[in-house]
């Protein structure tokens, strides 16, 4: 990687950056604060990741509610709650549980515990601070599936989430949570922790699948390799998010009716959201699913109280660091897939990043861009070179080296990359272009880097023309020739 | 689930155009059937899909309007509508391109690809002009050797995983690997452990770019400057298609040919370097001849074809027919066997004939043995019994065959083998027989098979838990039993493996794939180079007075003669005037090296028709013909299924050598006038041997040319062999310091032609005495020593090695190592041959 | 080197969590590296006989995650984040004051062998920008006094983290007699029982 003055030069630090006046309200984290807590309810406590607190906070009473019930009932209570991936996707998860092919045992859950991407950080929260209620989550999931064993991937750079969650599940192996027999009954998985080892890509199902195997996390080919039906092992698999999996036990013990009664109707519960950026009160909130605003968590006093003092909002990633940008004129949106996605972005994994008026869009877009190049698993030839090529160009524009016909080839690598109308908040008159973007790639990734791109170009193509052709030129003494003579 | 009737087509409309897919195959292939190509760098047919380069995606109609797919990696299905010739198509092909092409060097006019290089060809067709990539390429340093013959330039990979594929899924050699992730991928191997792999210019072939080249290749020619003809390999049995390319009369390149029934496309590195040897300039070029052999011989002098012809049809003429011999043929066309057979049988009237050297199996028995087809082995659920060489060694393509079979079709393998083999980790059954046991441990596994629990293999002491197993997999096999039959130790009688044949024979159904090892044996025993028999499976004492053949030749031999054991100890006591050796080297490859050595030395005149002066013929030859090599000939090949192929002339031999049809046919001219008259082409020998032989009669030209690539079947021995072989079961314990030997022939030895071969010179592994880790302790032996192994025979020195695919209490030596003849330790005819170890 | 005995003894119970050994390859490779600080070729050898793969293809495997070394590192690995979130509260900054503070390059090691600094990608502690890890324990909202401080508290050892390469000191146990079964998938092709509760209504 290149040194971090790299794409800049020693440029100025941008004004707004010291400490003085930046740190002043920041918060760290979790933030509790007032409204409905279904996942977090535990994380106030110092001692919140043990087994003593979380059976002194009606912990398992999930699975035991489970466990009196049959199966296929636990899983219509899933589906009735209609509740929604975390990872990124916002797929029902009890539809996908239904994919699975009856009768081709073993059928393995896989937990996505890696999380990565960029201004994401929930499942952190939740695997470091109430391990057992992601367990708990898994077993009621493993019940009601049939899934012989489970397998709780952590990302690798998350130390102290793996020694959580090992301490936890030794916890509750001998207290009979996990293993055989557990509580006693004829219900009996195993939970095994695995951990990555840094790459981003293994975010994605089938890349974690491959990384469990043992092998590269390149993703695989959808079809034929849907984990549902050709997963882990070649078998059957659930991959499911550490966030998801969590609302389990909650749903398990008061039920899809107290559920729904959170949220809209189309996205019934809570989320959870990491608010990073420049903000009086950043932080991971749990938020009332579809009918909060974002307006309501940039600048509600219950959540992250409005920009820094003395700058304006000048642009938001909506979710996470592969969604396409948005702008003020898109605060009143709902906290819901599908309004967000006919807008031009996704809400993805619940990470909102926002950037004031101090922002350099192109220097922002780099580092994102940046970013995907790094990551790139190197599979398909378009991602593999097309994101570098992207970054490239981008710290050209930085470092003062970039060319008029620059813009136009940055807007054309990324069609190459995804092809078509890329998704784009509406600008100057011109409609959204919703999500998701076409891919001539295997899997997001790729697309997911010309996010950044497409969405400063459309908003802020002046940024980069000025970068290109410098409105501050040095200026040459033009010496007729012949003068001197 | 209602079953639906499996249709013979699927019907996909391609730009427009309705066409016939086959169910099941990918768009990509289907596309280029019908005469559409799909520009691709990752997709290989005889590969899984992976999708990754991205250049063959086309639009493809998902119900919900065109989309791009990957063509490689999108089955078929009726109805399927495609684009390939879409805007969208384009832009996303030339995208993929210029992708690629952003990191690829411009160096294509010191590459060996340019001229054949996917890449090249497509940018030229459809690339963009300029380059709007103004950024520095990435680097690295340039070609790396990742083996004793392959180059690896990593700054013109485009990563399409072709090489990485074949060597974890084709070859099972995973030693190439991708390292680093994203941009910064490359291919590499583990630090100091090199792509030794018997396939690796597989890998070279495949690959799309100039990345791989091959040490034999590398700056020799220009494509264009090559022209190719279509052949067929020559080093083993398998008979593997080839495209021999050439350049100003010389061989430069020798490519893999798609032979759907034989090899899909795939060598061994012998069978594709392999041509070096015959560029040697130690080839012969002209007869050779000296006066005398031994303590006061002199050295060869050059001599013409008239001289040295005149001298062997003086010996043959002046010599009583059953005091002459002839080794060897399996080098030869099958025109130049038929050629050799007359000239011995016909002409002269010997039958003291044998184009094996004791390393085979009973002619009789093979030619006898319902045969089954390299496509009936690896067929999808059948069961495999190898009961012969491990296939990676000896038998390249064939082992890729059976490991594809066993990896992805469900083949079930069992191998009744004396030491592991390359397929063992495989297997669902290994058994390992005891040197000398193997007919018996065969019949225990026919008769448990047969009746569970009759050969006691439950209730024995020791348990055999694992004889019962392999013979219920035996039994569940039905009629799906092919058995891979051959010897997996020289140093075990061919009796041993005859007599198992027999006992497998009893299985209903089962058929036999002969895994007789050298080049054209197959061809060999089917055109009667094996006493008792000639051309067609015949037996000689079964010639009809009336029959083709007796009208066409000369004269028959009075009566059965002796095989090459019998011929060797009949000169050892000097009751051979004249032994001819048809690229024969008994001294390195007969089991039983001191009475090859007396044999040699004591038959009056000793002739060679060859490439080279071996072993033998330096010991003993006073006449050597100098004969034209496999690429320098036309003729035709039988495969060890039986399978006949064109062999082709590509390049004319070196000096006056000339085809070993023609130095036959010379010499029965000289000894009987109008013998061979009007046989001056192949062609012409081929219409003979069709005519004498019914079994030959299917491969008249027009049979050949009309599928060159797949060739042509001969009938198939479709009936058990009623012969009756009495074997002795041996089964000795070996004493207090003993071992059981094993000796197996490996890929790379010190044979001739591998001697002259630059690229596999240094390829043949050193000797070593491999014993079970087991076997170490009470003997005090430690892995890497110096030692000298013994039998009441002979002995060579060694450096010992453990191996757990070798059973305790035996020992396995490589057949000839350089330096190290492991036939100097055997006798023939001797069941078992015990060996001990001394430390030097 | 090759790995020790007690790593030899937690491999085959790592292996034995997992239906199938090569599963386990990347918690083995974080086992050798917690040994050595880096893998080293022998361990890479030793860990692809026990996972039946080879050398090339653990190498391969490895080399895919950024978080194995081939080379040894600084005691202390630190990955300072400048991904977006932390980009937008000084994260390129930090970066710039560590490699001054420390004397390094970034990628570079200190010349006592103590300090490693490192450009991470987001490490999910956004609203705790800007961050870093230090052997992948976290610190938010470094100014870059906190880091000096950070650095100087690690020098004279006021902090504990352990050495580069150590990840999790707890370790997952699963007690023999509470294991439900670790089986390969081609073994376990029957439905599980409680599953016959669907047709048998709850049995308790």
């Amino acid at each position: 990687m290149g040194t971090a003055s790299a794409a800049g030069g020693q440029a100025a630090p941008l004004p707004g950056r010291s400490p003085a006046d930046g740190y002043l309200e920041h918060a760290a984290g979790y933030v509790l604060n007032d409204g409905p807590k279904l996942i977090t309810s535990r994380l106030v406590h110092d001692d919140s990741f043990t087994l003593a607190r979380y059976e002194a906070t009606g912990g398992y009473d999930g699975l035991r509610a489970a466990l009196e019930t049959t199966p296929a009932a636990v899983h219509d209570e899933v589906r009735a709650a209609t509740l929604l991936g975390r990872g990124g996707a916002g797929f029902p998860a009890g539809v996908k549980w239904g994919f699975l092919p009856p009768g081709k045992h073993p059928y393995y859950l896989v937990v996505n515990g890696d999380e990565s991407e960029p201004g994401t950080y929930k499942d952190r929260l939740l695997m470091e601070r109430d391990p057992h209620q992601l367990i708990e989550g898994c077993l009621i999931a493993c019940y009601a599936l049939g899934l012989q064993q489970c397998f709780l991937y952590v990302r690798g750079e998350m130390a102290l989430a793996q020694e959580r969650i090992a301490a936890a599940l030794n916890e509750a192996y001998a207290a009979g949570y996990v293993g055989r027999g557990i509580c006693g009954s004829d219900f009996s998985v195993d939970i095994v922790m695995a951990w990555g080892a840094g790459a981003y890509i293994v975010g994605e199902e089938t890349g974690l699948i491959e990384s469990l195997e043992g092998r590269r996390g390149m993703p695989r080919l959808k079809p034929p390799y849907f984990p549902a039906a050709v997963g882990l092992y070649g078998q059957p698999t659930i991959v499911n998010n550490v966030e998801t999996l969590s609302n389990l036990p909650w749903l398990m013990v008061n039920g899809s009716d107290a559920y729904k009664g959170f949220g809209s109707e189309s996205s019934p519960g809570t989320r959870m959201f990491a608010v990073s950026g420049h903000l009086r009160r950043p932080g991971v909130y749990e938020v009332e699913h579809g009918v909060t605003t974002f307006r309501e968590l940039l600048y509600g006093d219950n959540f992250c109280r409005g920009i820094r003092d003395g700058h304006e909002l000048k642009m938001f990633i909506p979710g996470g660091g592969s969604a396409p940008w948005f702008f003020e004129d898109h605060l009143d949106l709902p906290l819901e897939a599908r309004p967000v996605g006919a807008a031009g972005s996704m809400l993805g994994s619940g990470a909102i990043v926002v950037m004031d008026d101090t922002t350099d869009a192109v220097r922002a877009a780099w580092r994102v861009v940046k970013f995907f190049a790094r990551e790139s698993c190197g599979k398909c030839t378009p991602c593999r070179e097309g994101t570098t090529w992207l970054e490239q160009i981008l710290r050209r524009i930085l470092d003062g080296d970039g060319r008029p016909s620059d813009i136009d080839l940055l807007l054309d690598v990324g069609d190459n990359i995804s092809p078509g109308p890329y998704p784009v908040a509406a600008h100057d008159g011109q409609e959204a272009v919703p999500f998701p973007p076409r891919q001539t790639t295997i899997c997001p990734l790729g697309p997911s880097a010309v996010a950044p791109v497409v969405s400063t170009i459309r908003r802020f193509r002046h940024e980069y023309e000025a970068k290109i052709t410098r409105r501050d030129p040095i200026p040459i003494e033009v010496v007729p020739v012949g003068a001197s003579q | 689930m209602t079953a639906v009737e499996p249709r013979a087509t699927v019907e996909i409309t391609v730009d427009g155009v309705s066409v016939d897919a086959r169910p099941g195959e990918m768009l990509i292939a289907a596309c280029e059937r019908a005469g559409t190509y799909i520009p691709r760098f990752c997709y290989h047919p005889r590969m899984s899909p992976v999708g990754m380069c991205r250049m063959c995606l086309v639009e493809v109609d998902t119900g919900r309007g065109f989309a791009l797919q990957p063509s490689c990696m999108v089955p078929v299905t009726e109805g399927m509508k495609v684009s390939t010739e879409s805007e969208a198509s384009k832009k996303a092909q030339d995208g993929v391109l210029e992708f690629l092409l952003i990191n690829h060097p411009l160096d294509c006019p010191v590459c060996d690809k340019g001229g054949e290089c996917p890449l090249q060809d497509q940018t030229m067709a459809y690339g963009p002009g300029e380059t709007r990539f103004v950024e520095e390429k990435r680097h690295f340093p340039k070609p790396i050797a990742i083996s004793e013959t392959v180059f690896l330039d990593r700054e013109r990979c485009i990563l399409c995983d072709r090489c990485t594929r074949f060597a974890d899924e084709v070859a099972g050699d995973a030693l190439i690997h991708f390292m680093g992730r994203g941009n910064h991928t490359e291919v590499n191997t583990f630090t100091d452990e090199p792509f030794a792999s018997y396939f690796s210019g597989n890998t070279v072939q495949i690959c799309p770019v100039g990345a791989l080249t091959a040490a034999p290749y590398r700056f020799k020619a220009r494509p264009w400057d090559l022209t190719e003809t279509l052949s067929t390999a020559w080093v083993d049995s398998v008979g593997s298609r080839v495209a021999v390319q050439a350049s100003r009369n010389r061989v430069l390149r020798v490519l893999g040919a798609d032979a759907d029934a034989v090899n899909w496309g795939w060598l061994s590195d012998k069978e594709r370097f392999g041509f070096e040897a015959l560029n040697s300039d130690e080839r012969l070029a002209a007869p050779i001849i000296r006066d005398a052999v031994g303590g006061d011989s002199r050295e060869f002098r050059q001599a013409g074809w008239g001289e040295a012809l005149e001298a062997v049809t003086a010996a043959l003429a002046g010599a009583s027919p059953e005091r002459v011999a002839v080794l060897g043929g399996a080098r030869l066309t099958n025109e130049a066997q038929y050629m050799w057979a007359k000239l011995a049988k016909g002409v002269v009237g010997t039958d003291n004939v044998d184009a094996q050297l004791g390393d085979g199996l009973d002619p009789q028995l093979v030619l006898g043995l319902t045969r089954a087809t390299i496509d009936d082995a690896c067929r999808p659920g059948g069961t495999v019994l190898l009961i012969g060489p491990d296939p990676k060694e000896e038998l390249g393509t064939l082992y890729l065959r059976l490991r594809h079979a066993i990896v992805n079709d469900g083949v079930t393998l069992i191998e009744v083998t004396p030491h592991a083999t390359g397929l063992s980790h495989l297997a669902a059954h290994s058994l390992r027989p005891r040197p000398g046991t193997t007919a018996g441990l065969v019949a225990e596994l026919v008769a448990e098979a047969a009746a569970p629990g009759a050969s006691g293999a439950e209730g024995s002491d020791p348990p055999r838990p694992e004889l019962a197993a392999a013979a219920q997999s035996l039994a569940e096999a039905g009629d799906g039993v092919v058995v891979v039959l051959g010897r997996a130790s020289l140093a075990e009688p061919a009796s041993v493996i005859n007599a198992a044949a027999l006992e497998l024979s009893r299985l209903p159904s089962a058929r036999f794939l002969p895994a007789l090892r050298r080049g054209n044996v197959m061809g060999a025993l089917e055109a009667g180079l094996a006493p008792g028999l000639v051309p067609g499976r015949v037996l000689l004492d079964d010639v009809g007075d009336d029959s083709p053949l007796a009208q066409t030749w000369p004269r028959l031999p009075a009566s059965a003669g002796l095989d090459a054991a019998g011929v060797l100890r009949a000169a050892a006591r000097g009751d051979v005037d004249v032994l001819v050796l048809v690229g024969a080297d008994p001294l390195n490859d007969f089991a039983d090296r001191d009475l090859a050595y007396r044999g040699l030395r004591g038959a009056s005149l000793v002739v060679a028709v060859d490439l080279f002066v071996n072993d033998s013929a330096s010991l003993a030859a006073r006449v050597v013909l100098a004969a034209a090599g496999p690429t320098e000939c036309d003729g035709t090949f039988t495969n060890l299924e039986g399978r006949v192929s064109v062999m082709s002339r590509k390049v004319t031999p070196p000096g006056t050598a000339r085809a070993d049809w023609m130095i036959a046919a010379d010499l029965s001219e000289r000894l009987e006038p109008g013998s061979t008259s009007g046989l001056e082409t192949s062609e012409a020998i081929r219409a003979e041997l069709a005519l004498v032989s019914e079994v030959h009669s299917s491969i008249a030209s027009d049979a050949l040319e009309a599928d060159p690539m797949e060739g042509v079947l001969l009938p198939l021995p479709g009936t058990a062999a009623d012969a009756e072989m009495v074997h002795a079961a041996a089964d000795e314990d070996p004493g207090e310091g003993e071992f059981l030997l094993i000796a197996a022939r490996t890929m790379y030895d010190d044979g001739v032609m591998l001697r002259h071969c630059p690229s596999s010179r240094g390829l043949a592994p050193a000797a070593t005495a491999r014993i079970n880790p087991a076997d170490a302790g009470g003997a005090g032996l430690e892995a890497g020593a110096a030692v000298r192994v013994v039998s009441d025979f002979g002995h060579i020195e060694a450096t010992l090695t453990f191996d757990d695919g070798v059973p305790a209490g035996s020992l396995r030596v490589d057949w000839l190592a350089p330096g190290a003849p492991a036939n100097a330790l055997i006798a023939e005819g001797t069941e078992v041959t015990l060996v001990r170890v001394e430390t030097r | 080197m090759t790995l020790s005995a007690a790593n030899e003894a937690r491999a085959a119970e790592i292996i034995s969590m997992f239906p199938r050994p090569r599963s386990a390859l990347i918690p083995l490779l974080h086992l050798a590296q917690a040994q050595d600080g880096y893998l080293t070729d022998e361990a890479m050898r030793r860990i692809g006989e026990l996972v039946g793969a080879t050398p090339a293809e653990v190498k391969g495997t490895a080399g895919f995650y950024e978080m194995f070394r081939f080379e040894p590192l600084g005691t202390y690995l630190v990955n300072v984040c400048t991904n977006i979130s932390c980009f937008l509260w000084g994260g390129e900054e930090l970066l710039e004051h560590a490699c001054e503070s420390l004397g390094v390059e970034v990628g570079g090691t200190t010349d006592d062998r103590m300090f490693t600094v490192e450009e991470a990608e987001c490490i999910a502690a956004c609203t705790e920008a800007p961050c870093l890890q230090v052997n992948y324990r976290y610190r938010g909202r470094m100014t870059p006094d906190d880091f000096d401080r950070l650095i100087e508290d690690l020098r004279d050892g006021r902090v504990d983290v352990a050495g580069h390469g150590v990840l999790a000191q707890v370790s997952q146990m699963i007690p023999a007699d509470r294991l439900a079964g670790v089986v390969p998938p081609e073994r376990a092709r029957e439905a599980p029982v409680w599953l016959g509760r669907n047709e048998a209504g709850v049995t308790g």
